[in-house]
């Protein structure tokens, strides 16, 4: 099963990104472990200072914004 | 053609008197939110499309280990070219601290960051003349230089929260990247809805105000008091722009308004950096990483640099 990480101190693009991932994996009938990080350590750790971020089985795959629809599906799927 | 459209709309379509207040605010606020707008979309497109945009996390390791006046200068010109949103800024704040870089740079950045950026820049060309866009990029960028100077001259190590000192930041991840002209594309779209929808509230509330004080100001009352020969008005100007938040962008309407009707440049240009840079609900974020006594002093340097900038451009005016 797939791991996501939504890395983000609580601010709204962080809510509406974990729903994105969640919407996704529900379209795409794929079961996903998600997780959202909101400790600080943590989410530098990753090496990501500008969130959300987003990390797939442990590996940053997306920083900065709300990831695009087309790119969440690819994660989800791919 | 912004002009000829909203001529149309406001005296034709709705069939206002140009010489009435509401008129005039009409007419302004549909050519400013359609010019404006446009503008916006273009700029960040082809910024997306160039990919000139930078992270802060790139900035971080351009920034880390240069001598400080290289890394003053990096952190004031890279603030100006990196969008970050104010819910970044305490990851931000740490990423710099762990690598080492001196306050007085971190603050540099966080004073350029709001307060200029290249969006911005071209909407002021678009709006207000490359003269007095050219004044305003090149105020910011020394402000931010000094702010930061004067920040680091009271040891604000003394004021970080300690768990700060503590965090270790890991290698940040080589993200892939789709460097195809249709990726660009594609990536220049994203960084349009984001930044657009990030900011699209500030610039209309800031149309909106300009649009007020365009039609229903009358100048008689504006050259009297706003002309620039009292002396307070430009630190009135800061006082009122520090609880008003808006983004750079939101905030150029209402000086195209201000200039306008007269008032002086060097109370506009105070209000319009008040606005942008200073920010109760960014300061109330950093808290998080640094004591009040910090942000006092990051506001109270601002707010006196704003009105030192002000006063001098009225005297030269």
């Amino acid at each position: 099963m797939k791991k996501f990480k939504v890395l983000g101190s609580g601010c709204r693009n962080c809510e509406i990104t974990a729903n994105v991932i969640a919407q996704a994996a529900k379209e795409a009938g794929v079961a996903i472990e998600l997780e959202k990080v909101t400790d600080m350590a943590t989410i530098l750790g990753y090496g990501v200072m500008s969130t959300p971020g987003v990390v797939l089985d442990e590996k940053v795959v997306h920083s900065g914004s709300i990831p695009p629809p087309d790119r969440v599906r690819a994660w989800v799927r791919g | 053609m912004f002009e000829s459209l909203a001529d149309l709309v406001a005296f034709r379509l709705l069939g206002l008197d140009p010489a009435s207040p509401l008129g005039a605010a009409v007419q302004f606020f549909v050519q400013d939110v359609t010019k404006i707008f446009a503008l916006l979309v273009l700029v960040i497109y082809v910024m997306g499309l160039l990919r000139a945009l930078l992270s802060p996390e790139r900035v971080r390791l351009f920034v880390r280990g240069r001598p400080h006046w290289q890394a003053r200068g990096m952190a004031v010109a890279l603030g100006a070219v990196t969008p970050f949103c104010s819910c970044s800024s305490v990851p931000l704040f740490i990423g710099f601290v762990e690598a080492g870089i001196p306050l007085g740079v971190t603050f540099s950045f966080l004073i350029a960051s709001p307060m200029i950026n290249e969006v911005a820049a071209v909407i002021l060309v678009g709006v207000l003349g490359l003269k007095l866009a050219a004044l305003y990029v090149a105020v910011g960028l020394v402000v931010a230089w000094f702010g930061g100077i004067a920040m680091q001259a009271s040891r604000p190590e003394r004021w970080v929260e300690d768990y700060v000192w503590k965090i270790r930041m890991g290698e940040a991840a080589a993200i892939e990247r789709d460097t195809s002209l249709w990726g660009r594309h594609r990536y220049a779209l994203a960084e349009v809805s984001a930044i657009v929808g990030r900011i699209w509230r500030w610039v209309l509330i800031g149309i909106a105000v300009g649009a007020l004080f365009h039609g229903f100001v009358p100048t008689g009352w504006v050259t009297a008091h706003l002309g620039g020969h009292a002396w307070y008005t430009v630190p009135a100007a800061v006082l009122v722009g520090i609880p008003l938040y808006s983004n750079a962008t939101g905030i150029i309407p209402v000086a195209e308004a201000m200039l306008g009707k007269g008032v002086a440049v060097g109370t506009t240009l105070a209000l319009m950096m008040s606005v942008a840079a200073l920010s109760l609900p960014e300061m109330l974020i950093l808290r998080k990483v640094i004591r009040w006594q910090a942000l006092a002093l990051f506001a109270g340097v601002l707010a006196i640099a704003f009105t030192l900038v002000g006063w001098a451009f009225n005297l030269m005016a």
